[in-house]
């Protein structure tokens, strides 16, 4: 898959993986989530309202469209978030156990 | 015809506050062909008409106010055709949900109690709403559902009533406060802040917690007090929960409600209020109420508790004394007319109010009982 | 609350230097940090496990940043420092912090505030494109991530900040396709005449600008953005039009953009201190008197938050505003130190002031973007809506407009739209951008949790 951000350094960090929207990823210790997303994809999330795809804006936590979610639903924003060995991101809403 | 300063603005009817009530009122008063100034202090609807949660809600109110409900109700209905937008008015349903045997008993009886009045509510129990609307959480024990009530959006619908008034020919006037009323022997003459002069035989007093002083100064005080909703949004999900859904529980701290919007936030309020500041027009928004709030919240709909709120807010709403709104002719002045003081549920009731202040103003009687309303009770 | 602890809120250069100066008066503040590491964002420290050097790092401003962390290091012990924290509230019980789903409610005494500030942002058809990020953005990658937005990214909008970042992509090895300034050289010339007092500072951005022509990277000047291209959902290039109103186009495949940058003044707002409008940068923003103080006596503000004038103003602003707090607290705190700082201070204002006219805020941009471009990529708001609001409905102000159309009611409240949204207004109703007032804040300053607790 086409990335979005491409390392120009630090690239002789210890790997970890993680998973994203089911799909295992590498990644390095002391990425971000968003890094380490963006490094192997070219979106976190999509916007409520015309469903377009988001990658983040300003990626110091003022924007707020960088939330992606865990599989059980919790919701992080992936700017400021250590990516964690074992996480498992999806980039879509996580529906509710009980929908209408 | 009585001859008038050239310098003085006329109309057979002043409306004093452009809140959801003058503005609808304003509309209806031109379908009764009478010639209206609405005069607002600042902008159509920004105060407890553009804050409120936007309940359009008949049930689990005052059984002698369904008639006026029912009426508002009609109108909600109609309105693209009556002011060309809908205020996103949903028929979503309503349900009033408990944890308690106490109040679930009192969902019943007001059920059996409301019937005659026209409005049919379902009562279930916590299991069979759970089929019905999954996102009700486990604690929930009694469910009064009311599929014809619904919600809209209170930043749009007093607006809107406000510019069809205006197309509709009556003159709104906005960011002009009103300093004095008096009434000479035949007419209100109405000074303002910024030295203009209206005048008019009929006049209305809607300005919303502000209108107990206005009312005062003409000799018909009220117990009253001001007070702010502590309300709040979330984040927006893909649309999942159909009706509204308010807590009956008559513990103060576990009374909250919540609603989806078509667009995915979830509004809530509820709880305690804060004491609103009348002078500079404000109530604070207590974070601690927030707080309080989320767990109740969560009783209500367990899932919300994975979401994240984006915006709290408040607004100045007045409260009378038995919690029922000041709605009707002055029991001192004639031509004294007064829709205001609607306790924290006039949203649904604002076109009925409308109207029904337009037919009663225009006419002299409406069929519309308004007895329980009337200042004079407290006199 | 004159028993509780002075607060400082953020830990950059004026939230580092103003905790400094407390403790070595004696004091012991809490500083509450939204990093998870302090420097605040133009001294941002690098994870733990990487290890480039400060000078790789900060380039001529290595010594400075060095300096501020180790400073700070040294405070640890002194300090009750709360990283992760964010403020979202003020009750009347204190300040309402949240680290992760723990609610803590922090009673002050005083509290300084340094917020810092974010990229202003210039909406343009396509800017919410992913490849498409903030200028501030683009640096964060690099300094803190080691990533660079794209293979080959363009640089768009005004700013001492858009020839840095293109400089440190092209020193990583991620050569610019181009930088395009809306500032024109005439317009440029007239504000280096007030910068002419930090020479130092001027020649780097000389030098930058040198390094970048050097290795082909094209400098454009006087340019008017169109559109941010899009290919398969990812930045593809950009059309401009250059000062002669020829349409160019350049291809790439990510754009790093800001115009300036915009104060983070929430919590001022929400603890009710009085603003004004800035006609030098053009922005509402608090009072302060030249030592930081507020309309109210218990707050006081330091740094980017309250006044643009960047890093170094920011640590003598932080001290100055430390000073100011202790004075006030009784504590004795010598004439000198006060004017020297305001000395210090004096000739940084007097450069904003030559920033700011070297490259202006593109106003008149906003009122041009057409209908359909998105403004608020929160709820997705176009520029028609707001002009929706401004014509048939009749929205005078900013916060009626948001009320009637929803610019500025998501997530971020605003910090990414509000002053263009502002823009789009005025120019819609024919009146100068203050007659549209500002967006009032709203508590949660951040999103906030609903399954979070208080935590006494």
């Amino acid at each position: 898959m086409p990335a979005l951000f491409r390392r120009v350094a630090e690239k002789d960090r210890k790997t970890i993986r993680l998973f994203v929207d089911g799909h295992e990823i590498e990644a390095l210790e002391g990425d971000t989530l968003l890094v380490a997303l963006l490094t192997r994809t070219r979106q976190l999330r999509h916007n409520e309202f015309d469903n377009a795809p988001r990658a983040g804006f300003c990626l110091m936590g003022a924007c707020q469209d960088c939330w992606v979610w865990t599989e059980d639903g919790t919701q992080l924003r992936a700017c400021s978030t250590p990516a964690q060995p074992g996480m498992r991101i999806t980039t879509t809403e996580v529906p509710w156990l009980t929908n209408l | 015809m009585t001859t008038y300063p050239t310098n003085r603005m006329q109309a057979d009817v002043i409306i004093v506050g452009g809140g959801f009530m003058g503005a609808a009122t304003a509309f209806f008063l031109r379908r009764q062909g009478l010639s209206v100034i609405l005069l607002e202090r600042d902008l159509v609807g920004q105060a407890a008409s553009g804050v409120n949660f936007g309940n359009v809600r008949r049930q689990s109110r005052y059984l002698g106010q369904l008639p006026l409900a029912n009426r508002s109700r009609d109108i909600w209905l109609n309105l693209p055709r009556l002011i060309g937008e809908d205020a996103e008015f949903v028929m979503s349903g309503h349900i009033l949900v408990t944890t308690s045997e106490k109040d679930g008993a009192r969902l019943e009886k007001y059920a059996v109690d409301c019937k005659p009045y026209g409005l049919d509510l379902t009562i279930m129990t916590g299991d069979q709403a759970r089929a019905k609307f999954p996102m009700v959480g486990p604690d929930i024990r009694t469910v009064s559902y009311s599929p014809l009530d619904g919600h809209a959006n209170p930043r749009l619908a007093a607006p809107a009533f406000g510019r069809a008034a205006r197309r509709a020919g009556a003159r709104v006037i906005e960011n002009t406060e009103v300093c004095a009323i008096t009434k000479t022997s035949e007419d209100f003459i109405v000074e303002t802040r910024n030295g203009q002069s209206f005048q008019a035989p009929l006049l209305q007093i809607s300005s919303g917690a502000w209108g107990r002083a206005m009312a005062a100064s003409f000799g018909e005080d009220i117990p009253f007090a001001a007070n702010g909703p502590q309300m709040g949004v979330t984040e927006p999900l893909p649309y999942r929960i159909g009706p509204v859904i308010g807590s009956a529980s008559s513990v103060l701290e576990e009374g909250v409600y919540l609603r989806q919007v078509k667009r995915g936030n979830i509004v809530y309020g509820g709880g305690r209020r804060s004491v609103a500041d009348l002078v500079a027009k404000r109530s604070p928004i207590d974070p601690l109420n927030t707080m309080r709030q989320m767990p109740y919240l969560a009783r209500l709909v367990p899932q919300i508790a994975r979401l994240r709120v984006i915006r709290t807010w408040s607004g100045v709403e007045g409260y009378v004394g038995d919690n029922l709104p000041i709605m009707g002719p002055s029991s001192k002045v004639p031509g004294l007319f007064f829709a205001f003081g609607f306790c924290g549920h006039g949203f649904q009731l604002g076109p009925g109010v409308g109207m029904t202040m337009a037919e009663l103003i225009a006419t002299g009687r409406t069929d519309i009982p308004l007895e329980p309303f009337h200042i004079k009770r407290f006199q | 609350m004159a028993d509780e602890p002075v607060i400082v809120i953020g830990a950059g250069p004026a939230g580092t230097r103003a905790a400094q100066r407390l403790v070595q008066a004696g004091l012991r503040p809490v500083v509450i940090d939204e990093n998870d590491r302090q420097g605040g964002q133009i001294y941002r420290r690098q994870p733990e496990n990487f290890h480039r050097t400060p000078e790789k790092l900060y380039g001529t401003e290595a010594a400075k940043a060095t300096a501020l962390h180790t400073d700070f290091d040294l405070l640890r012990p002194r300090i009750d420092y709360r990283p992760g924290t964010t403020v979202w509230g003020v009750s009347d019980e204190g300040l309402m912090t949240v680290c992760g789903q723990d609610v803590t409610i922090v009673p002050f005494s005083r509290v300084i505030i340094a917020s810092g500030a974010t990229d202003r942002i210039m909406p343009v058809p396509g800017w919410t494109t992913p490849g498409a990020y903030s200028l501030g953005a683009a640096q964060i990658a690099l300094k803190a991530q080691a990533c660079a937005i794209g293979q080959k990214p363009v640089f768009m909008g005004t700013g001492p900040l858009l020839y840095l970042v293109a400089w440190q992509y092209l020193q990583a090895g991620a050569r610019p396709a181009a930088v395009l300034d809306t500032s024109a050289l005439s317009t440029r010339m007239k504000g280096l005449l007030r910068m002419a007092s930090r020479a130092r500072v001027v020649a780097n951005g000389v030098r930058y600008m040198a390094d970048l022509a050097r290795a082909g990277v094209r400098l454009h000047a006087g340019i008017t953005p169109r559109a941010i291209e899009a290919s398969n959902n990812q930045v593809s290039g950009v059309t401009w039009c250059d000062s002669r109103g020829r349409l160019r186009q350049v291809s790439c495949d990510a754009v790093g953009m800001g115009y300036g940058l915009r104060s983070e003044t929430q919590l001022a707002d929400l603890l009710k201190c009085e603003f004004i409008f800035d006609p030098c940068f053009t922005q509402w923003r608090p009072h302060v008197d030249r030592n930081g103080r507020t309309s109210r006596p218990d707050v006081y503000l330091a740094g980017d938050g309250v006044l643009l004038r960047g890093a170094d103003a920011a640590e003598a602003a932080g001290q100055l505003a430390a000073c100011a707090v202790l004075r006030d607290g009784g504590h004795s705190v010598e004439d000198t130190e006060f004017t020297q700082l305001h000395e210090t201070l004096a000739i940084m204002n007097h450069f904003g002031r030559g920033l700011a006219e070297a490259f202006p805020w593109p106003a008149h941009l906003a009122g041009a973007l057409p209908d359909e471009t998105v403004v608020c990529r929160c709820e997705n708001i176009t520029a028609g809506e707001i002009r929706r609001a401004a014509g048939e409905l009749d929205a005078p102000e900013m916060n009626r407009a948001k009320a009637l159309t929803r610019p500025g009611m998501g997530r971020c409240q605003g910090r990414m739209c509000g002053l263009a949204a502002a823009e789009i207004l005025a120019a819609a109703r024919n009146v100068p951008v203050r007659e549209v007032g500002r967006l009032r804040t709203a508590a949660p300053v951040k999103p906030l949790p609903l399954n979070c607790t208080v935590k006494s």
